[in-house]
């Protein structure tokens, strides 16, 4: 298993084909208590870089996107009861979608966790 | 307001103090301000509503009014009866336009000799700018820029003023007091925006940091930033100024038709009046209500209201109210469509939810009357 990483702070863990994805901590802590997730439907295909979900904080609604393209096989249904997984665990508990990768490719694109750290540390 | 260059931001007295604790600092109201510390927007509105929550409100303006016959030269601009109003006693007013628009709302106190009035941070020079222009040249308007605002909300306010060796017992809900804390003297009122008993303490910038140190070394106090001062002012259901509240709406079409005062509506001699007393008589086309959402998706600012397929309204206010456990709204609609129980819809990205017209505020008040 492999995690990756994008600018726009969301991860996607790779096993196989499949990829689990979500939002880091750095993610979690700039939008505070999240209230409400809106998660695809099971079957969606999204393109890299498409709306995967919608965080809705205290604050306000942000977009996640997918990190790569790939079928929703999965999306996290405990986050409809207990949205606040996502500040507790975001990078475990807290995934949003499970997708089947259709470009792995893609993930050459992206940062590893060394590199994603280092990013943060720049913000 | 639109986010300025921070570079414009001015600085609140107690900017070193926020970031000590731990603010996330966003610009509001021309400042930079804490909207939450580490303990996050949920958590410090419930503990405001169960503890004390402590506000920096510095960025508000603090005015005083004063010179012959100021009462009278206030009525001419305001609903309220401040020709009536006791010393030491507040009045929640309005500063009105010829046609009846709300240009801010604002808190009138008065004062042996002058009236203590504070405005909204963002209106501050307009509303100097509009008395200065329009009040006579008798009456004078001095903005406090030398004195800070803290506010403690919630139900344990009162003993933490106490344990200081404040006296407060004597100042009930909507009076004010000189009162001397540990040798300083302030104002404190028994106010606030949150819905639950408190106090707003203006101070000397020089002494408020002290003040906001001794004030959170107390187990019941934690500070409380911008986010959880605007869900808890929604749930107790009252309006912000530049969302809920604008120039194109009255004090009636707001549902603030209790700030005009009974002899004030008898007699009229505001600017408005007019128009103000005809939708008093009359009704008016629509009107401010309090908007119970279903499910958990919260609805914001903006988003539209419908009665079926007939838009009737947009969103002012909304968002997540953490006592209540679910997303609540202020949205101006067709009075028509505003009766308490009315069944509506508000479209979020496409989607249309459930929502019920309720009587406000969403959570009970626990003033200290």
């Amino acid at each position: 298993m492999s995690v990756y990483y994008t600018e726009d702070h969301e991860w996607v863990s790779v096993e196989g084909d499949t990829g689990i994805v979500g939002i880091t901590d750095y993610a979690q802590k700039q939008l505070g208590d999240v209230v409400f997730v809106e998660l695809p439907d099971v079957g969606k295909v999204l393109d890299q870089g498409a709306e995967a979900a919608v965080v809705e904080s205290v604050k306000a609604a942000s977009e996640v996107y997918a990190p790569v393209s790939g079928e929703v096989m999965e999306a996290n249904e405990a986050l409809q009861d207990d949205p606040a997984i996502v500040n507790a665990s975001p990078e475990e508990n807290g995934w949003f979608v499970k997708l089947s990768l259709s470009d792995k490719s893609q993930l050459d694109e992206l940062m590893d966790q060394a590199a994603y750290k280092a990013f943060v540390k720049t913000l | 307001m639109t986010e300025a260059d921070h570079s414009e931001l001015k600085m609140l007295p107690l900017d070193a103090l926020h970031r000590e604790l731990g603010a996330k600092m966003v610009p509001f109201s021309g400042f930079e301000m804490p909207i939450q510390y580490e303990d996050g927007i949920i958590a410090e509105h419930l503990w405001t509503r169960s503890r004390a929550g402590l506000f920096d409100v510095s960025h508000m303006g603090q005015l005083e009014v004063r010179g012959k016959d100021a009462a009278k030269a206030l009525e001419a601009h305001m609903p309220g009866d401040f020709i009536g109003l006791k010393e030491g006693r507040l009045r929640y007013s309005m500063l009105l336009d010829d046609n009846g628009g709300i240009l801010d709302d604002l808190m009138v106190t008065r004062r042996a000799d002058h009236f203590y009035i504070v405005v909204n941070g963002a209106m501050k020079k307009a509303d100097i700018a509009h008395l200065t222009r329009h009040l006579p040249a008798s009456i004078e308007v001095k903005e406090r820029a030398d004195l800070a605002l803290l506010a403690l909300q919630g139900p344990k306010a009162a003993a933490v003023l106490e344990r200081l060796g404040a006296e407060v017992g004597l100042i009930t809900f909507m009076r004010g007091s000189e009162v001397r804390v540990r040798g300083v003297e302030m104002w404190i009122s028994r106010s606030g925006y949150t819905g639950e008993d408190g106090f707003e303490i203006s101070l000397p910038v020089k002494n408020a940091a002290g003040l906001a140190r001794l004030l959170l070394k107390d187990k019941d106090v934690k500070p409380v930033g911008l986010g959880a001062r605007d869900s808890l002012r929604m749930e107790a259901g009252l309006p912000l100024y530049g969302h809920d509240l604008s120039r194109m709406s009255t004090p009636i079409e707001a549902g603030l038709t209790f700030a005009v005062s009974k002899r004030r509506k008898m007699e009229g001699g505001f600017a408005g009046f007019a128009r103000i007393d005809r939708q008093i008589k009359e009704g008016t086309k629509v009107r401010r209500v309090g908007l119970k959402i279903d499910g958990r998706l919260p609805a914001r600012e903006g988003a539209g209201v419908f009665a079926g397929e007939r838009k009737t309204g947009v969103l002012t206010s909304g968002g997540h109210a953490p006592s209540v456990g679910g997303p609540i709204a202020m949205a101006f609609v067709a009075s028509e469509d505003a009766g308490d129980g009315t069944k509506l819809q508000v479209e979020v990205r496409g989607k249309l939810l459930d929502a019920t017209v309720v009587p406000m505020p969403f959570v009970p008040h626990n003033y200290v009357r």
